[in-house]
């Protein structure tokens, strides 16, 4: 492999993986706090959509990230409302959510198909981005491929460092011993589906105003649910989930370049790349039970009867 | 005193609502804003894809202008299947005579509505099947790829071409055949790399699989899936030139890479179609246009194709037209290095639905 492709592949795989890892994140905080969303696809499209129809209307991408996160964050909100405060059942609940987000963010984006926005701008680091190789792979992209990889580790510290991120876990893990340490379960999760929310959001922004420049129905094309195996993928830890999404955005960044160097292997075959990959090292690691999924997943707190 | 003023005003309120539910009867009642034709047209997408549905919509558009009497009933997003079925009997119900189902998809739903309703007329786009009430209409695109491919072979400085197609199927596959056929002619030097994403819609991988052939070193990208915009966007991007497909207005998203794009412009042929089901002439065929159609077109070009490739284009579509030149003229190997037509001989165009291989010089699978 030439040296140029294989810059191609790398900065196609950090494309690709971004708006991955950015959901990826978002779900890893909401299922540590013991709920799992289906809907992540829909609350990535509302993010999209509005992300997208902002920036037509004023012009400034930074906004529309913003109004797509903000978005993301209150249509999560639905979500909760249903499994928190309703308890009901988080899978159905899920699945409701991305129709409706679907449906929702079709509606809000269509009078913006076909427009034009100019997108986030690619910023380059002076110095760094002027470096041979590593310039070129690593420096020249726009502010959120930049942001990634210190909001994981922000999100790792969060879980891990903070007294938020201990009771936080602590209600994945057994609610009924927060609520008795004095803290709410219910107002963790929420706030937990909140922060889950921005991160889906700018994920969808990312697709639409980044990576396609356009607004198209159901854009995201299956990625939230990519992100929620993402999640199971790298046991619910943020840092190994950087890992896991540059991973399968490079399975689809490299079937594509396969492609274009005239490779001679079936699209069909290239096309399921990144799915056996995925299978191939789950059925490796899937062994290993340390970081098994938190106890209480999918299951609501219904007070210490 | 009070009282008296206000029942005054009361019974001046009377008169005014009489007065105005009188006007609006007389509105509603007049006879001559009858419409002759109500039409139905049901899209696969958005009208404002910039591709496939807009040009569809954009017909029906036309055909409203021209005239004034057909009224349109427009539905976007009919998924294919039994929700085309009910939104066709829908449009049958609120009088619609004639229905155009603008999606591949829509044949056998429109088939069986057609078979329940005689009375009513259907076009469908590209349709292999025909009912007495049912006809098809496409226009044979391979001749305007051949024509693009000249432009873009003359255009390019880097002598590779890259195509992002959606899927393998034949027609695309022909597609790009003519593609490179076209491009070779005036430029024997030149490859084609093909990229196929599997859907016809995932604006990400799209972005993707042009940055991967971009990365190969191409330098003019044409595209096949239901909306150019991510595409021609990410070749503007990188200063490589594009080729369009499906819709006219594409240029605005690349204003300096822009080449030209096979386009169609349905109005005219819809137009046609109205006023024969109005006037009672219309009778079910399969309609295969070309270039010398009026709904075939080529886009206009961009300012980075020179004076003398368009010269030399529209040369070549009028030999096309007139039937010197044939795309598939034998002798051409696939690029496995399997003779697939025999020299002397032309692949015929009724065929195109068979065509599974891709010709030499173009680098890519075609299963």
């Amino acid at each position: 492999m030439t040296g140029s492709s294989l810059q191609g592949l790398l900065s196609g795989s950090i494309i690709a993986g971004t708006p991955l890892l950015y959901a990826t994140l978002g779900e890893v905080i909401g299922e540590r706090a013991g709920i799992i969303n289906l809907g992540l696809e829909g609350v990535m499209l509302m993010g999209a959509a509005v992300g997208f129809s902002t920036t037509v209307q004023t012009g400034n991408p930074a906004l529309g990230v913003f109004a797509a996160a903000l978005a993301g964050a209150l249509f999560n909100m639905i979500f909760g409302f249903l499994v928190i405060e309703r308890r009901a059942n988080q899978l159905a609940s899920g699945l409701a959510l991305m129709f409706c987000g679907a449906g929702l963010s079709a509606l809000l984006g269509a009078p913006y198909i076909g427009s034009q926005i100019k997108g986030l701008n690619e910023i380059r680091i002076p110095i760094l981005s002027d470096l041979p190789v590593a310039g070129t792979i690593l420096f020249h992209y726009d502010i959120l491929v930049y942001l990634v990889v210190p909001i994981a580790i922000l999100v790792w510290w969060a879980l891990f460092y903070t007294r938020w991120g201990l009771s936080l876990r602590a209600v994945g893990e057994k609610p009924t011993a927060v609520f008795a340490a004095g803290r709410h379960p219910y107002r963790l999760q929420y706030e937990a589906l909140f922060v889950a929310g921005l991160l889906g959001g700018i994920a969808g922004a990312y697709l639409s105003l980044a990576v396609a420049k356009t607004w198209a129905e159901w854009m995201t094309a299956g990625r939230g649910f990519v992100a929620v195996a993402l999640v199971i993928f790298s046991k619910w830890h943020p840092l190994r989930a950087i890992a896991g999404a540059l991973l399968f955005g490079g399975a689809i960044a490299l079937q594509l370049q396969m492609q274009a160097r005239g490779v001679p292997i079936s699209p069909f075959l290239l096309d399921m790349l990144p799915y056996l990959l995925s299978l191939g090292v789950l059925a490796v690691w899937g062994g290993a039970r340390r970081h098994a999924a938190p106890a209480s997943l999918g299951q609501v707190f219904r007070g210490t009867e | 005193m009070n009282r008296k003023r206000s029942s005054k005003g009361f019974a001046f309120l009377i008169l005014l609502t009489g007065l105005v539910v009188a006007i609006i009867l007389s509105l509603t009642g007049t006879p001559s804003a009858q419409p002759k034709l109500k039409v139905g047209i049901l899209h696969i997408g958005s009208i404002a894809d910039a591709g496939y549905n807009q040009a569809h919509a954009e017909g029906a558009q036309i055909m409203k202008k021209n005239l004034p009497n057909v009224e349109l009933i427009e539905v976007e997003n009919v998924p294919e299947g039994a929700d085309a079925e009910r939104v066709m009997e829908n449009m049958i119900r609120q009088g619609a005579r004639l229905i155009i189902p603008a999606s591949f998809g829509y044949l056998d739903p429109a088939l069986r509505v057609a078979k329940k309703y005689p009375d009513v007329k259907f076009v469908h786009p590209g349709g292999y099947k025909l009912a007495p009430n049912l006809g098809t209409y496409w226009a044979s695109t391979p001749e305007a790829f051949y024509l693009m491919g000249i432009a873009a072979g003359k255009t390019t400085k880097t002598n590779k071409l890259g195509y992002v197609v959606a899927l393998p199927i034949s027609f695309f596959l022909a597609n790009v055949n003519a593609f490179h056929l076209g491009a070779q002619s005036v430029n024997p030097k030149v490859e084609t790399r093909v990229v196929f994403t599997g859907t016809f819609l995932d604006p990400g991988k799209e972005a993707t699989a042009a940055n991967a052939l971009l990365d190969q070193g191409v330098d003019v990208l044409g595209v096949i899936v239901d909306s150019p915009i991510t595409v021609v966007q990410a070749a503007e991007k990188r200063g490589a030139f594009s080729v369009g497909y499906h819709y006219t207005g594409v240029q605005k998203f690349a204003p300096k890479g822009w080449i030209s794009g096979v386009a169609f412009t349905w109005g005219e042929l819809y137009t046609r179609f109205a006023k024969q089901v109005m006037d009672g002439t219309w009778k079910s065929e399969a309609l295969l246009g070309n270039l010398a159609s009026d709904y075939l077109t080529i886009a206009p070009f961009g300012p980075a194709v020179s004076p003398a490739a368009v010269e030399l284009v529209n040369a070549k579509k009028k030999e096309f037209i007139s039937g010197k030149l044939n795309v598939f003229q034998g002798p051409i190997k696939d690029n496995k290095g399997v003779e697939r037509v025999k020299a002397g001989e032309a692949f015929p165009i009724a065929a195109l639905g068979k065509m599974d291989w891709l010709v030499e010089g173009v680098i890519g699978q075609a299963k």
